[in-house]
């Protein structure tokens, strides 16, 4: 497992890319930032398109900000022909995914487990 | 323990995005002092994020120059908070809904859908660049009266 400063860990299950956010608030622009460059640059990295899961697990606070951070992710993914499936998200985050409608955006699983499930099952 | 008396402050900051930090502690406390339920907690500090980085950004436009006025009440059944930045004001009714249409997959345009949504009371003055929000820890019943004069 490689640790990414500042705020999240990468592992490989299967087919998919797990990126799991450590730190329990998301909140700083520049925290923000940073982890749009770490993945956009693992996007960019992959040929063919990669299958990432975004894991929400130790999160308790985010900002509308990673909102946008989140679309940004899911619209370069999708250019490039991958997919995206989040996952782990707390009652209270999933709240303001529901709040924004961004239930209906994005495929949100229970577990990582379970999402790259889905994404093996899915090539 | 006891809740706190009703504490009432005044602010004012440094237009930065960070400043929003110690803003979020200082009022955070009081709700914790004053006992309000870890959703209270959630709701309003995901709130104070939203407002003051809109005063910063929209209001203030990144001119470090320039300040945020953070005016906040809280006692034991609600907290007040009234963030005023020294921008043009802006006019909420014409910030379009992202929820639906091209909205839904724009990266910003959800400060004020979530603002509106985790507070019971959200108002701006007539220049539109002071919003005051009020959520309360028990929910008023408004319907109590009118389920009254039915009996």
């Amino acid at each position: 497992m490689a640790a990414i400063k500042p705020m999240m860990n990468v592992e490989y299950a299967g087919n998919a890319t797990i990126v799991r956010f450590t730190d329990e608030k998301i909140l700083e622009e520049k925290d923000i930032n940073a982890l749009q460059a770490s993945i956009m640059s693992m996007i960019e990295s992959a040929s063919g398109g990669i299958n990432l899961i975004l894991d929400f697990g130790n999160v308790q606070y985010l900002s509308s900000a990673v909102l946008g951070l989140l679309i940004r992710i899911s619209k370069r993914i999708y250019e490039s022909e991958g997919q995206l499936r989040l996952c782990n998200i707390n009652p209270r985050i999933y709240e303001i995914f529901k709040i924004t409608r961004l239930t209906k955006t994005f495929d949100i699983y229970d577990s990582a487990e379970s999402a790259a499930e889905d994404l093996s099952e899915a090539s | 323990m006891t809740p706190e008396a009703s504490t009432s402050c005044s602010i004012v900051v440094e237009s930065k995005p960070s400043a929003v930090v110690d803003v979020c502690k200082q009022i955070l406390a009081k709700l914790k002092a004053n006992q309000f339920c870890k959703d209270d907690i959630f709701a309003v500090h995901l709130t104070l994020e939203e407002a003051f980085l809109n005063a910063v950004k929209h209001g203030n436009k990144m001119d470090p120059t320039k300040t945020v006025k953070v005016d906040y009440s809280v006692d034991s059944e609600k907290v007040e908070i009234s963030i005023t930045d020294e921008g043009n004001g802006f006019e909420p009714d014409a910030v379009a809904d992202p929820r639906f249409g091209k909205g839904l997959f724009e990266p910003g345009g959800r400060g004020l859908l979530l603002m509106n949504s985790y507070m019971d009371t959200v108002e701006y003055n007539k220049r539109g660049n002071s919003v005051h929000m009020v959520r309360y820890k028990e929910k008023p019943d408004f319907t109590k009266s009118q389920r009254e004069r039915q009996t």
